[in-house]
């Protein structure tokens, strides 16, 4: 079987260890990284992430495939960085001030980082000013917030805010996420996305570099 | 009455079948054998690291009233306003697993192992539901021992931050019920830690005065509807 094709089917079943020693194989073999990258690690949880959408497969699946990503990123990414190569896009993430709730948070992280983003994670308890901050040192495009309770929400209109009063809004996007929100929510505090879960934000964030 | 439950970890084990509906493993397709050997690693490390304990106080209903009133940010018509006056008993109660199983899922990810991470919490918020049920039913217990509930006697929770109970209202709660003592403290924002913990008032009485319509302001906003789920157990059971 071709070596790209292997690291996409392994990656599927969540084998990390056959990815780790395919990309290993490709990289011997010098095929370029940014070829192992999309035609193989990237290409195989794009399959994951449609089987998921369409209930084929659950997110233990999908998150034992992105820990076999994570294992021939390992291989790769010197590679990567030595070649200059960018990723599709820097996302910063985080769960907003007063909120401790990470597991959404960090499964979006992980599901962005399956697709190629770059992601910079912050953790939880995020004040709205280091959200700002951290899009701003790094370069990231999107900001990405998660909440879990009702009364730290109102923690993502602040950092739209902080964004418009520092001459960032459209250039920086906000996609906002978790249990008690909604389009409607993010519509009425100016964020430019809402996305449901990993999978979803995937999608929205790739639509919003794409409007950028 | 004031008492503290120790409980064993093995009592609030949850049902795999809802931990894998937590996961969104749901429909005609069996799970993976992957999935249920992540399921089955989960649950022992659950029962490894949760160390879940419980307390209640009854009060009046006086008392209550004043707490659920606490910054006064609840809604202007919210269903404990409805029920708690037809009440025959009120219990506030706190229930924990205990802050090692959430260290043991942040270890988890961090150690990339994302799938038992998040397995793992989804198992131990359905544990802290079972502690919350477990000193559900001490309060049950103890009413019956003194011939105040009987068969006909049901019981439910609500908690601050939902059904229009604004989570502030954890802030009186916690004044008097003083969880700190069995390891739940409060945060600025009103969130508990261990965050696997869960607060409230525990109502008693005929199974009729838990039923309410879901046509509160706030329910269009609500997607969690477990509502439903309890009144229905209290009106069949």
């Amino acid at each position: 079987m071709d070596v790209l094709k292997s690291i996409s089917t392994h990656l599927q079943e969540g084998d990390e260890d056959k990815v780790s020693e395919f990309t290993k194989a490709a990289i011997d073999q010098n095929l370029p990284p940014k070829e192992i990258l999309d035609n193989g690690l990237i290409a195989g949880m794009n399959v994951v992430g449609e089987r998921f959408r369409i209930h084929e497969i659950f997110l233990p699946e999908v998150l034992l495939a992105a820990k076999a990503m994570y294992a021939g990123m390992d291989e790769l990414k010197p590679l990567l960085v030595k070649a200059g190569i960018p990723t599709i896009g820097r996302v910063v993430i985080g769960t907003v001030q007063g909120d401790l709730h990470d597991i959404g948070k960090n499964l979006v992280g992980i599901m962005l980082k399956g697709a190629g983003f770059e992601v910079v994670d912050l953790g939880n308890d995020v004040s709205p000013e280091a959200f700002v901050t951290a899009a701003k040192e790094t370069g990231a495009t999107v900001i990405g917030m998660s909440a879990l309770l009702t009364t730290t929400m109102v923690a993502m209109r602040k950092v739209v805010e902080l964004l418009g009063a520092e001459g960032l809004t459209g250039k920086v996007k906000t996609i906002v996420g978790g249990a008690p929100l909604s389009t409607e929510f993010a519509n009425e505090i100016g964020a430019d996305a809402y996305a449901y879960d990993g999978a979803n934000a995937v999608d929205r964030v790739k639509a919003l570099i794409a409007e950028a | 009455m004031r008492e503290i439950v120790t409980i064993d970890a093995r009592d609030i084990l949850p049902d795999p079948c809802r931990v894998l509906s937590a996961q969104g493993v749901v429909g005609p397709k069996p799970p993976s054998d992957r999935v249920i050997a992540l399921l089955d690693d989960a649950l022992q490390l659950l029962e490894a690291n949760a160390a879940p304990k419980g307390l209640f106080e009854e009060v009046t209903r006086e008392s209550f009233d004043a707490i659920y009133k606490g910054q006064g940010r609840n809604a202007l018509e919210t269903p404990v306003d409805e029920i708690t006056p037809r009440s025959d008993n009120l219990a506030l109660f706190a229930a924990t697993i205990g802050e090692a199983v959430s260290a043991t899922i942040t270890r988890l990810f961090d150690e990339r192992d994302f799938a038992l991470g998040a397995m793992l919490d989804a198992a131990a918020s359905e544990a802290t539901e079972n502690a919350g049920d477990i000193i559900q039913y001490h309060v049950f217990e103890r009413l019956r021992e003194r011939e105040e509930a009987d068969s006909e006697t049901k019981l439910l929770r609500y908690s601050p931050g939902y059904c229009g109970w604004h989570i502030s209202g954890q802030e009186a709660l916690f004044a008097t019920l003083r969880p700190g003592e069995i390891g739940i403290t409060l945060r600025r924002s009103f969130l508990m830690e261990p965050l696997k913990s869960m607060s409230g008032v525990i109502v008693a009485g005929p199974g009729r005065i838990h039923e309410f319509e879901d046509t509160y302001d706030f329910c269009s906003d609500c997607r969690a509807r477990g509502c439903r789920e309890r009144i229905d157990s209290v009106l069949r059971g």
